[in-house]
């Protein structure tokens, strides 16, 4: 049961096979049973989980069921989910709970979905290896000495294992697409203002969005379909109308254009590169013209990335001041101190770091050095975009320059690490929709292929990453000590 | 210029230790290195980009749409009273 993907399992719940009741307590058994090798959760809700699945066959049986009606999914711990703990992997939230929803959350509640619990990330969102959790690192279940990716790990970790057949995760700079790649799911980031950003803890507002990680493009688009929608709560949520995204996954690749941007191959491993091509050559059998296309501008964006986030980060974590919720020091002296300590206590050192950075670009004199000259090369990067697609409609990359890497091996050198996002920062700058689909394997790890659309065209990413999946089974390989 | 650590952590309200300031410092100059490759650009002829679709903020209508929910919200508050939240004194009075 546990190496179904979400679209049978929807069937089988269909069908009367199974109930939502049994297969909750089926994933909670593999949760109990597998993640002490993962550590891909920091809470597992299962009275909660098991209340849903009864409310979920009940819901069934009077008809009212939809697709996703008694699916066991998990969601990241960045997102607000009522009643039950959000930390956000910080010692700061450690035992924040939320009086209320996340906006996509309560869609996925309302179509009834069961949550099973919160998944590990790094903290904040800061961080592309899960190694920045207050709640210890999460583990690749490709091999437990690597890392699962990041910042989303413990959703790309706990769908890769098959503990959850499907989980949410957020991306501001890669954090769905580069755990997707490394562990060997598929994750998708959304267009900015897809899904809503209501009750998504704030790590970098002009660039989060929330998506699913989960076996298949398929199971993707089944959970984008509940994700995804218009949100008066959250003033950039983009009021556009949500199409079928399931009703167009088997369209023809027949004429589909697709350009490979030059810069997004060089400084890449080059084993990875030539998995990659390999899954090119796959989509160009389905009838996909492909062509070479250039983002002349792609150099700058690591740089432009982590003047933009750390600012905006800067901005939104100053809420975390002991006052109203969170961690609060003992024995302030005064104010200042009590703010210090609260803060310097509750959050960890790369988030610290950020916030620093963050303040520090934003400063009086380097607000328009940096902040400003930021902002400018983010317009010329989407620039880069619009022109590569006035040319062809899809674009592909390898998502990550390298396999999972070694749990530790980046600690020391914070740019070491920042420099693995990048085929993926730009994506975010620009406000465009990405999708990781696994593509291969180099030494026994996962290879992840990245398509990258205009804004508003996930159903045509979706659509290319179903049909590549219909003639490949890299997203059907399971982790050796998973079986 | 060596970025002031100091004074950047006053600013952010942060605390960093003595012992601590080389080489948080040190970490900090490193992303500073990486992000000045911004200036290898000429942008003089560029509109700042600060939302990918350059969105204006959307407006409501001024009409009350939120109940008081202060007693729900006050309980994860670390200190309260009477509706209240507690911390050090903000004004001294001469």
């Amino acid at each position: 049961m546990h190496n179904h993907t979400l679209a049978q399992l929807a069937q089988q719940l269909q069908q009367g096979t199974c109930s939502s009741e049994e297969l909750t307590r089926e994933t909670l058994r593999r949760i109990n049973e597998q993640d002490e090798k993962l550590n891909a959760f920091i809470t597992v809700c299962e009275q909660e989980a098991l209340s849903a699945a009864k409310a979920a066959d009940a819901m069934r049986a009077a008809g009212k069921a939809t697709a996703l009606t008694g699916i066991p999914i998990a969601h990241k711990d960045i997102l607000c989910t009522e009643g039950v703990r959000t930390t956000v992997a910080s010692r700061m939230l450690s035992n924040y709970v939320s009086p209320y929803d996340a906006t996509c959350v309560a869609q996925l509640k309302a179509a009834g979905a069961v949550m099973v619990g919160k998944t590990n990330l790094d903290e904040f969102a800061m961080g592309s290896s899960n190694e920045n959790s207050h709640f210890n690192p999460c583990r690749n279940p490709w091999d437990p000495s690597r890392v699962p990716g990041g910042s989303s790990g413990g959703s790309a970790a706990a769908v890769a294992g098959r503990l959850v057949v499907a989980a949410s995760g957020t991306d501001t700079g890669g954090s769905i697409r580069q755990p997707a790649a490394l562990t060997g799911v598929t994750g998708l980031k959304p267009t900015y203002g897809r899904v809503s950003r209501y009750g998504l803890i704030a790590f970098a507002s002009s660039l989060d969005q929330a998506g699913p990680l989960t076996q298949t493009a398929e199971d993707a688009a089944m959970m984008l379909q509940a994700m995804a929608g218009f949100d008066q709560r959250d003033s950039t949520s983009i009021d556009q109308a949500v199409p079928d995204y399931c009703a167009t996954l088997n369209d023809s690749l027949e004429g589909v254009k697709i350009g490979l941007p030059k810069e997004y191959f060089d400084k890449i491993d080059s084993r990875v590169v030539e998995t990659v091509l390999t899954g090119v050559e796959e989509l160009k059998k389905l009838g996909a013209s492909v062509k070479e296309v250039s983002l002349p501008h792609t150099s700058l964006a690591v740089s432009a990335y982590y003047v933009i986030a750390p600012a905006e980060a800067s901005s939104n974590l100053a809420r975390f001041d002991g006052v109203r919720y969170g961690h609060r020091c003992d024995n302030p002296k005064n104010l200042e101190d009590f703010y210090k300590r609260s803060r310097s206590e509750g959050l960890g050192n790369e988030v610290q770091r950020r916030i620093l950075i963050g303040t520090y670009v934003l400063s009086a004199g380097y607000y328009d050095a940096y902040y400003l000259k930021a902002q400018k090369i983010r317009r010329l990067i989407s620039q880069d975009f619009q022109n590569a697609f006035a040319d062809v409609d899809v674009l592909l990359s390898p998502t990550s320059p390298t396999t999972a890497f070694k749990l530790g091996e980046h600690a020391h050198n914070p740019v070491e690490m920042y420099m693995t996002d990048v085929n993926t920062v730009a994506i975010n700058l620009a406000g465009l929709p990405g999708l990781s689909l696994p593509a291969g394997f180099i030494d026994d790890l996962p290879v992840g292929m990245q398509l990258i659309g205009n804004h508003f065209t996930e159903a045509k990413l979706l659509n290319v990453g179903h049909r590549y999946q219909q003639v490949s089974d890299w997203h059907q390989k399971l982790p050796p000590t998973f079986e | 210029m060596a970025i002031n650590v100091n004074e950047v952590a006053h600013l952010a309200r942060l605390q960093i230790e003595a012992d601590a300031i080389e080489t948080v410092r040190d970490k900090l100059e490193q992303i500073k290195t990486l992000v000045e490759h911004i200036n290898s650009v000429d942008t003089s002829d560029v509109t700042p980009m600060s939302h990918p679709f350059d969105q204006l903020q959307r407006l409501r209508a001024d009409n009350i749409s939120e109940t008081d929910e202060r007693q729900q919200l006050q309980k994860m508050a670390p200190l309260t009273e009477a509706g209240f939240y507690l911390v050090p004194k903000v004004i001294e009075r001469e």
